[in-house]
């Protein structure tokens, strides 16, 4: 009796050949232990050499193997074919992006919006080396602990309906790490990052579908940091009304 | 190797690239994204149900035939399903209202945030004690 295999229908696209995608299937073994991405390197290295597709880790820290499973995006290394037992896999690069090859996407929109919120400690004056670090409690660590997880795999961006209609929209990992500074007790750079977040094209964008929080695989939830900036950008406005000379 | 280290990325020729669209039945693909449209939707029937509302408020200035006849007008069954609609779509969008709040407005017990399900547990309760005094009110009331 051979060995037990699976099928794999993978997306191929040859820039400057192809007008559009199609799709190529593969047999791989069938093993309990293999993940997606082990069967796209086993493709690769015994079946078809050609096959494009962003790997590095294979432990979820990376963030660079992020592809839609049977239409769900998720990070290749931590889909088990035996979650697949049955069935075809079809494996598609992330929606909403713009394919360079096969399952590569162009991810600089995504990017310049990371940028753009200053996703780094803003200063408005350094303290010098020798005053010490910045000390916080762990109170102050807890506030913002939960959105430092992000690994920019860019899955909530493919699970986001409004940046697949509205790409102008700044985007749920680029916001959730907006608002991981924003809530760190040795950041000044709120201001700064207002003037994006606090666009049409920032926060009020978001229709809080949800999903974004759903698949993404660190648990960070984007969309409660998506919320909480609407109502903190609110707070500011009203203050800003009310109180003309407070500290805006 | 030069050109990648002075700070800007190399960009791909967007001439070859492929942009996928979405395609317009995107709504049902997940159940997700379809109980997102029907809250979405929500807001249309409740928007409907104020504006007849209102104008079954204003037919009380109109006498009480006037308003005798609009409520038999609405006891027809369209109407009946239209509220019955209504009805489902307003719990619908307070339910998921109040999961809503939970995530937005986190509470704090403490040191540490409160569980979701409570805090969606607290609002359900209290929307229940509220909505109860009222139908006693009414009740009491009503003569």
């Amino acid at each position: 009796m051979g060995e037990e295999t699976i099928t794999l229908n993978v997306t191929r696209y040859r820039p400057g050949e192809d007008r559009a995608p199609r799709t190529q299937a593969y047999s791989v073994p069938y093993r309990k232990d293999w993940v997606v991405l082990d069967a796209l390197n086993h493709i690769k290295d015994q079946i078809d050499g050609t096959l494009s597709y962003r790997w590095s880790c294979r432990m979820g820290v990376c963030g660079s193997c992020g592809m839609m499973v049977n239409g769900v995006p998720k990070l290749t290394c931590a889909a088990f074919l035996r979650d697949y037992h049955g069935q075809e896999i079809r494996v598609e690069p992330l929606v909403n992006f713009p394919i360079i090859r096969d399952l590569v996407i162009d991810m600089n929109d995504f990017m310049d919006k990371l940028k753009s919120v200053k996703s780094w400690l803003v200063r408005k004056v350094e303290k010098p080396v020798t005053e010490g670090e910045y000390r916080q409690t762990p109170a102050e660590l807890e506030a913002f602990h939960q959105f430092t997880q992000c690994i920019n795999c860019m899955l909530c961006y493919a699970a986001c309906p409004v940046y697949g209609l509205e790409p102008e929209f700044l985007g749920p990992a680029a916001i959730a790490l907006a608002y991981r500074y924003n809530m760190d007790s040795r950041d000044q750079g709120r201001d700064l990052r207002r003037e994006v977040l606090g666009t049409h094209h920032g926060v009020w964008e978001c229709t809080f579908v949800g999903e974004c929080s759903e698949v993404c695989p660190k648990h960070v939830d984007p969309a409660a940091a998506i919320q909480r900036t609407k109502v903190d950008l609110a707070k500011d406005w009203f203050k800003s009304v009310l109180l003309p000379w407070g500290t805006r | 190797m030069g050109d990648k280290m002075n700070g800007t990325a190399v960009r791909p020729d967007k001439s070859k690239l492929y942009y996928p669209k979405m395609p317009r039945t995107w709504w049902l693909q997940k159940p997700a994204y379809l109980l997102f449209m029907l809250r979405e939707l929500s807001s249309v029937f409740i928007a409907i149900f104020l504006i007849v509302f209102l104008v079954q408020i204003y037919q009380l200035t109109k006498g009480p035939d006037a308003y005798a006849a609009f409520v038999q007008k609405l006891s027809s069954p369209g109407w009946i399903l239209f509220h019955i609609a209504t009805l489902l779509f307003a719990l619908l969008h307070s339910v998921t209202w109040f999961q809503s709040t939970a995530v937005v407005m986190p509470l704090k017990l403490g040191e540490h945030e409160m569980p979701r399900k409570l805090v969606f547990a607290l609002n359900i309760g209290a929307w229940v004690a509220v909505s109860a005094v009222i139908l006693i009110l009414f009740l009491a009331f009503r003569g």
